[in-house]
């Protein structure tokens, strides 16, 4: 039972737990807020997969502009929004749900088998990465690797995100403006 | 060390309890933060398999432009919720059922 294997559990432990609240919970602002428990566990989980980069752009996307903007459009849309939640109050077990949860049960019981039967840590691609030292180790630097690679193999997709993103911009901007001058 | 299949399953939890959120819960907001957990379940893959990738960084560049489409995803959905709240004052789902005219 190594350090890594410790921590690992903790933050998987931490990820998997606050997703579940926020799934449970009935009340939409403890539903935001412990979301940002979980990005910041998955972060962390980043980091022992050995990707620093991605966990500190999680960090800066997720946490600092997803999450906000959450937050922002629930308190655009007024106090009705908590209403909804409230209707059910008092039943213990809402049957409403009953089919959601089986349908969430029995998908992870086909993904859980499907991933014990792939193996995918004896995966033919994985094993000759590992022989040909492809493999990230923790002493290596990623980001310079990372840079280079976005700006000459994935050129394509970079570019295409770029006009994506200025696409969602307008449509946003669009979208959110005042009716009656349509 | 920590296996590949590890991560798999904590990516597997996470995917199945966003599918729950998205089904069951009665407020967009809350169907939104269900599809942001699916999409973090799929970038844990990525960044569990890019281990595997040094030279090319296929895994971690993909996780990279996952996060910045569920950024744009959630920019444009937020706009639709608001106009949605102020058409029918309400964000539930389930009461939503006319179009446009």
């Amino acid at each position: 039972m190594t350090l890594m294997r410790v921590l690992f559990y903790l933050m998987s432990f931490i990820a998997v737990g606050s997703a579940l609240y926020a799934a449970l919970s009935k009340n939409l602002v403890r539903s935001i807020f412990i979301f940002f428990v979980t990005l910041f566990a998955l972060a962390g989980l980043y980091v022992i997969a050995l990707a620093d980069f991605v966990a500190v752009t999680q960090v800066v996307i997720y946490v600092g502009g997803i999450l906000v903007l959450i937050l922002f459009a629930f308190m655009l849309s007024g106090r009705e929004t908590l209403n909804v939640i409230e209707q059910h109050k008092g039943k213990f077990i809402n049957m409403a749900k009953v089919p959601a949860v089986i349908l969430a049960a029995l998908f992870l019981a086909v993904i859980v088998n499907i991933i014990l039967k792939a193996d995918a840590d004896n995966l033919p691609w994985v094993k000759q990465a590992i022989a040909q030292k492809n493999e990230t180790t923790p002493i290596s630097s990623t980001i310079d690797n990372i840079g280079v690679n976005l700006m000459t193999t994935y050129l394509l997709p970079f570019e295409a995100i770029s006009v994506l993103l200025l696409m969602a911009l307008v449509g946003a901007a669009h979208l959110s403006r005042k009716e009656g001058r349509a | 060390m920590i296996t590949l299949t590890d991560f798999l399953l904590v990516g597997a939890l996470l995917f199945c309890t966003g599918m729950y959120m998205i089904v069951s819960k009665r407020n967009s907001i809350q169907v939104l933060i269900g599809i942001e957990l699916m999409l973090n379940a799929a970038i844990l893959n990525l960044v569990a398999f890019g281990k595997y990738d040094k030279l090319n960084n296929g895994g971690q560049v993909f996780a990279l432009f996952a996060i910045v489409l569920a950024a744009a995803t959630t920019a444009v959905a937020l706009a639709i919720v608001l106009n949605v709240y102020r058409r029918y004052k309400t964000i539930d789902p389930d009461e939503i059922k006319n179009l446009r005219d």
